[in-house]
C-alpha cells in the first residue's frame, strides 16, 4: 500500500505551487485590470449582443464603426466559433431600447441578421451593483453555514474542530485552485465571471466538503477498529479503502460533465469547465489535501498548533 | 423479504406513475384537472426564456419611492398586464418586484423590441383646453412637448429621482474609476432634452380637461386616407366633456400623448360619448396606441433596468444539444456501473432510472422552469446520483474480501454507508439553498434555476440511492443467491 500520508509534504508543495501560480496571475491582472478577473454584465452592467448574421459582410472593423456611430466607443468584440458561423459576441454600454433596435438596424446593413438567433443582455449598473452586493451575501452565508454544518457532522468525533478546520482548508484549497484558473482563462480567453461563475464556485464547495466528509467518516470508523495502530497508518488504510469509491464518483461526475462539454449548449460550457474542474480539485484535496493536513496537525508539524504525538514524544 | 416486495410494488407505482405524468398528452389516455380550467394540468415542461426564446425585462419606477403608493404601483402592473395579455402571448407573465420592479416575462414573442415599446410607454392621453391660442400658434405646436397641469407634477417627481441617482452614482463610482460616460447608463433614456413649452398666452401650464383613465374603449379604425382612433368616454368623462365642448365649440383641442401634441383639431359640436384622435399614425401605431389607452395609461412612468431577448430557434439548439448531451452522459455512467459494479451496477442502473422518472415528473408537477442551468442542475445530480451506490457498494466488496458472508455483507455495506451519504448529500444541498436565495435577486435568476434541480436531485437521490437500490439489489441476490454465491466476480468483488 502505497503511503500517501507519508509523502505529504510532496502533496502540500504540489498545491502549495499550484495556489501561488493562481494568486500571482490574480495579483497580475488585479495591477494590470484593477480586478483579479475579468467581471461580467452581471455585476458591473451593461449589454451583450450575440449576433448571428446569415452570410459575409460583417467584420470586426465595420461592428465597431456601427457602435461608435451610437456613441459606443469602447465595445469589446468576438467572434463566435468559426469564421463560416457569422456569429459575433459584442460587449457594450447598458443602453436604452430605442438605441438598441437602431444599433440592430445599421448591423442589419452590413449583413443580414438572424433575429431569430440573437441574444441580447442588458443590466443596468443599479441591477449590477444588487448582484454584487448579493453574491458577497451568498458567499458570506455559505461559508457560515457549511462551517456550521461541517462542526454538526463532526460533533460527536473527538477535535472535531481540527476535523472541520481541515475540511475548510481543503474547500478553501478548491477554491483558491477554481479562481487562479478563472484569472488566467480570463486574461488568456477573457473568460468572464459572471452569477453563474459564483454557483460554480458554491457548488464546488458543497462537493469538496462531501468528499471531506467521506474520508473523515471513514477515519472515524477506523479508529476505535485499530487500536494501537499509529494513527498515520490508521490514516493512510482509511485513504486508501475510500479511494476507489472517489475515483468512481468523480468518473462518474466527469462522464456527464464530458458529454455536457462535448454535446451541451454552447452557453454553458464555460461554467461545466470551472465545475469541472472544481471537482477535481475537490476529490484531489479530500485526499492530498485534507486528510494529510489532520495527520500533520497530530504530529504537531503545523506552526502554532500543537499535536497530540509531539506533546508525548517530548514527554518521553 | 416481506419488506422489500412491498418496497417494490411502492416503487414500481411511483415510477409508473412518474413515466406516465411525463408522458405526451396524446398517450395519456385521461386527462388530470383540478384547476378547472378546462386545460390539463400536466401538458409539457415549463420552459424558460433561454430555451423557447423571447423577452425577460425587469422595469423600475421612475419616480422616487414617496412619490407613489404601493396601490399605484400594482395598478401600474395591472396596466402592463392587461398590455401583455392583449399581444396574444399565452406564457406571459408580469410580477411585481419588490417595491419598485416589475418583472415582464414574454416567452415567444417575436418582436421583443415592440413588445418593450408597448410595454413601456406611459400611453398618458390628455385632453387639452388650447382656447385662446391662434391657429398659428396652435399649428407650431403640434408635434412639440408640451408642459400641462399634470405633466408638470410627473416632471417634479422625475426630477427628484435625477437628482438623486445622479448623487449616488456619482457617490459609487467617485472611488472607483470614474469613467465620464458612466454616469449616463442608468438615465439615458430620459426624455430631458427638450423642455416643455408652457401656455404661449398665460405663460403657465396648459390645463388638462380629461385623460386618458376616463375612457371607456378605444379602437383602431382606418378611414378614408388615415388610421385613427375610436374612443368612447366613461360616464365621469361624459360629465366633464360634454359641458366643456358645449362651451368651445369654435375653440381647439390638443390631444397630447405623454406630452406630445398628436393633434388640435378644432370642437365642431359638444361631444358627449366619444370622439376619434387623429395623428397621421401608421396602421402599427394606431393599433399599439388603441391597445395601450384601452389597457389604461401606466400610473407610474417606468424604465427599463434589465433586458434579455433570446432568439426562438437559439433556445431550440440549447434544448436539443442538452437533451443529446443528457442522454450520452446517462448512457455511460449506466454502462459504467454496469461493468464495474455487475449484478449491484444493475440495482444501481434500475436506481438511475427511477430517479430520472422521479425528476422529471417532480419537474412538471412542482412545476419547476427549466431553463439551461436547470438542465445542467439536473444533469449533474445524475453524476453524483450515483455516488450514494458507489460508497454502499465499496462497503460491500470490502466486507466480501473480509469474509463475511453475502447478508451480512449487504447489510452492513447499507448500513455504514447510510450516514457518510446523509451527511455529504447534506453539505450540497445545504448549498442549493443559499444559491437558491442568491437567486432571487432579479439580475441573478438565471442561478436558482440550477439550485432547484440540483438540490431536489440530491433530495431524491436520498431516496433512490439507498432504498431503491436496497430494494432492487435483495431482490436480485434473492433470486440469484446460488450463482452469485459461487462466482464472486458478479458482485464485482
Amino acid at each position: 500500500m502505497f503511503n500517501i500520508v507519508e509523502k505529504r509534504f510532496y502533496f502540500f508543495a504540489f498545491s502549495g505551487v499550484l495556489i501561488s501560480i493562481g494568486l500571482i496571475i490574480m495579483f497580475i491582472s488585479v495591477s494590470s485590470n484593477g480586478t483579479p478577473f475579468q467581471l461580467s454584465i452581471d455585476f458591473v452592467g451593461g449589454s451583450i449582443y450575440e449576433l448571428q448574421f446569415s452570410e459575409a459582410g460583417a467584420d470586426e472593423e465595420n461592428i465597431r464603426d456601427t457602435f461608435a456611430r451610437f456613441g459606443e466607443e469602447s465595445v469589446v468584440i468576438q467572434q463566435l466559433g468559426d469564421e463560416e458561423n457569422y456569429r459575433w459576441s459584442v460587449r457594450g454600454n447598458f443602453e436604452s431600447q430605442e438605441t438598441t433596435q437602431d444599433i440592430l438596424d445599421a448591423l442589419e446593413t452590413l449583413a443580414p441578421l438572424d433575429r431569430d438567433s440573437l441574444r441580447i443582455e442588458q443590466v443596468s449598473a443599479t441591477v449590477g451593483q444588487e448582484v454584487t452586493r448579493a453574491a458577497f451575501v451568498a458567499v458570506a452565508v455559505a461559508a457560515l453555514v457549511i462551517t456550521g454544518f461541517i462542526v454538526i457532522a463532526f460533533r460527536q468525533v473527538p477535535k472535531a474542530v481540527r476535523y472541520g478546520l481541515c475540511a475548510i482548508a481543503a474547500m478553501v484549497h478548491d477554491v483558491l485552485i477554481v479562481m487562479g484558473v478563472m484569472s488566467l482563462m480570463g486574461m488568456l480567453l477573457g473568460w468572464e465571471v459572471d452569477a453563474l461563475f459564483l454557483t460554480a464556485i458554491l457548488t464546488v464547495v458543497g462537493f469538496s466538503v462531501q468528499d471531506s466528509i467521506v474520508m473523515f467518516d471513514r477515519i472515524r470508523e477506523n479508529i476505535p477498529k485499530h487500536i494501537g495502530e499509529p494513527y498515520e497508518t490508521i490514516v493512510n488504510r482509511s485513504i486508501w479503502e475510500t479511494i476507489h469509491r472517489s475515483l468512481a464518483t468523480q468518473l462518474n461526475a466527469f462522464f456527464i460533465m464530458v458529454a455536457i462539454l462535448l454535446f451541451g449548449g454552447e452557453t454553458i460550457k464555460q461554467f461545466i469547465a470551472i465545475l469541472f474542474i472544481g471537482l477535481l480539485s475537490g476529490t484531489y484535496s479530500s485526499i492530498f489535501t485534507a486528510v494529510p493536513l489532520l495527520v500533520a496537525w497530530e504530529k504537531g508539524e503545523i506552526p502554532l498548533l500543537e499535536g497530540d504525538e509531539a506533546i508525548s514524544g517530548a514527554e518521553a | 423479504m416481506r419488506r422489500h416486495w412491498f418496497w417494490l410494488v411502492a416503487i414500481v407505482c411511483l415510477t409508473a406513475f412518474s413515466v406516465w405524468v411525463v408522458l405526451p398528452e396524446e398517450s395519456k389516455g385521461f386527462t388530470v384537472d383540478l384547476n378547472n380550467d378546462a386545460e390539463p394540468d400536466w401538458v409539457e415542461f415549463s420552459q424558460g426564456l433561454d430555451l423557447v426564446g423571447g423577452l425577460r425585462v425587469l422595469l423600475e419606477a421612475e419616480l422616487p419611492s414617496d412619490a407613489y403608493t404601493t396601490d399605484e404601483l400594482r395598478e401600474t402592473s395591472n396596466s402592463v398586464s392587461r398590455r401583455v395579455n392583449a399581444l396574444g402571448l399565452s406564457e406571459a407573465t408580469v410580477q411585481l418586484q419588490g417595491s419598485s420592479r416589475v418583472l415582464v416575462e414574454l416567452p415567444g414573442v417575436t418582436d421583443p423590441a415592440q413588445a418593450i415599446d408597448t410595454i413601456q410607454q406611459t400611453a398618458r392621453l390628455e385632453f387639452v383646453d388650447f382656447g385662446g391660442l391662434s391657429a398659428n400658434q396652435v399649428s407650431q405646436l403640434i408635434g412639440q412637448r408640451i408642459l400641462t397641469d399634470q405633466q408638470a407634477l410627473i416632471d417634479i417627481a422625475r426630477a427628484e429621482t435625477l437628482a438623486e441617482e445622479e448623487a449616488s452614482e456619482a457617490e459609487a463610482t467617485a472611488e472607483a474609476t470614474a469613467e465620464p460616460g458612466e454616469t449616463e447608463t442608468g438615465t439615458a433614456d430620459l426624455p430631458v432634452e427638450q423642455p416643455r413649452i408652457p401656455n404661449p398666452v398665460t405663460g403657465q401650464p396648459f390645463t388638462t380637461v380629461l385623460d386618458g383613465g376616463m375612457l371607456d374603449s378605444a379602437i383602431a379604425t382606418f378611414q378614408q386616407v388615415d388610421w385613427l382612433i375610436q374612443f368612447e368616454l366613461n360616464d365621469e368623462g361624459a360629465e366633464i366633456f360634454g359641458p366643456f365642448t358645449a362651451s368651445r365649440v369654435g375653440s381647439p383641442l390638443a390631444i397630447v400623448l405623454d406630452g406630445v401634441v398628436l393633434s388640435a383639431p378644432t370642437i365642431q359640436s359638444q361631444l358627449t360619448t366619444g370622439g376619434v384622435i387623429t395623428g397621421n399614425f401608421t396602421e402599427d401605431e394606431a393599433k399599439q396606441l388603441a391597445l395601450q389607452l384601452r389597457s389604461g395609461a401606466l400610473q407610474i412612468p417606468l424604465r427599463v433596468e434589465s433586458a434579455e431577448t433570446v432568439g426562438a430557434t437559439l433556445g431550440q439548439e440549447s434544448v436539443e444539444r442538452s437533451i443529446r448531451a443528457g442522454i450520452v452522459g446517462v448512457i455511460v455512467v449506466l454502462t459504467f456501473m454496469l461493468v464495474y459494479y455487475r449484478l449491484p451496477g444493475v440495482a444501481a442502473d434500475l436506481a438511475l432510472l427511477v430517479f430520472i422518472a422521479l425528476n422529471l415528473a417532480a419537474f412538471m408537477l412542482i412545476p419547476i422552469t427549466l431553463t439551461l442551468p436547470a438542465i445542467t442542475g439536473f444533469l449533474i445530480s445524475i453524476g453524483t446520483a450515483v455516488d450514494g451506490n458507489i460508497l454502499i457498494f465499496e462497503r460491500l466488496k470490502e466486507e466480501l474480501r473480509d469474509g463475511a458472508d453475502l447478508d451480512t455483507a449487504l447489510d452492513s455495506g447499507f448500513d455504514r454507508a447510510w450516514t457518510s451519504i446523509r451527511d455529504s448529500n447534506l453539505s450540497t444541498i445545504i448549498i442549493c439553498g443559499v444559491l437558491f436565495l442568491f437567486g432571487q435577486t432579479p439580475g441573478a435568476s438565471i442561478v436558482s434555476g440550477f439550485a432547484v434541480t440540483l438540490g431536489l436531485g440530491l433530495v431524491l437521490n436520498l431516496f433512490t440511492a439507498v432504498l431503491v437500490t436496497r430494494t432492487f439489489l435483495y431482490l436480485i441476490i434473492n433470486y440469484s443467491r446460488s450463482p452469485v454465491t459461487s462466482r464472486r466476480w458478479l458482485l464485482g468483488a
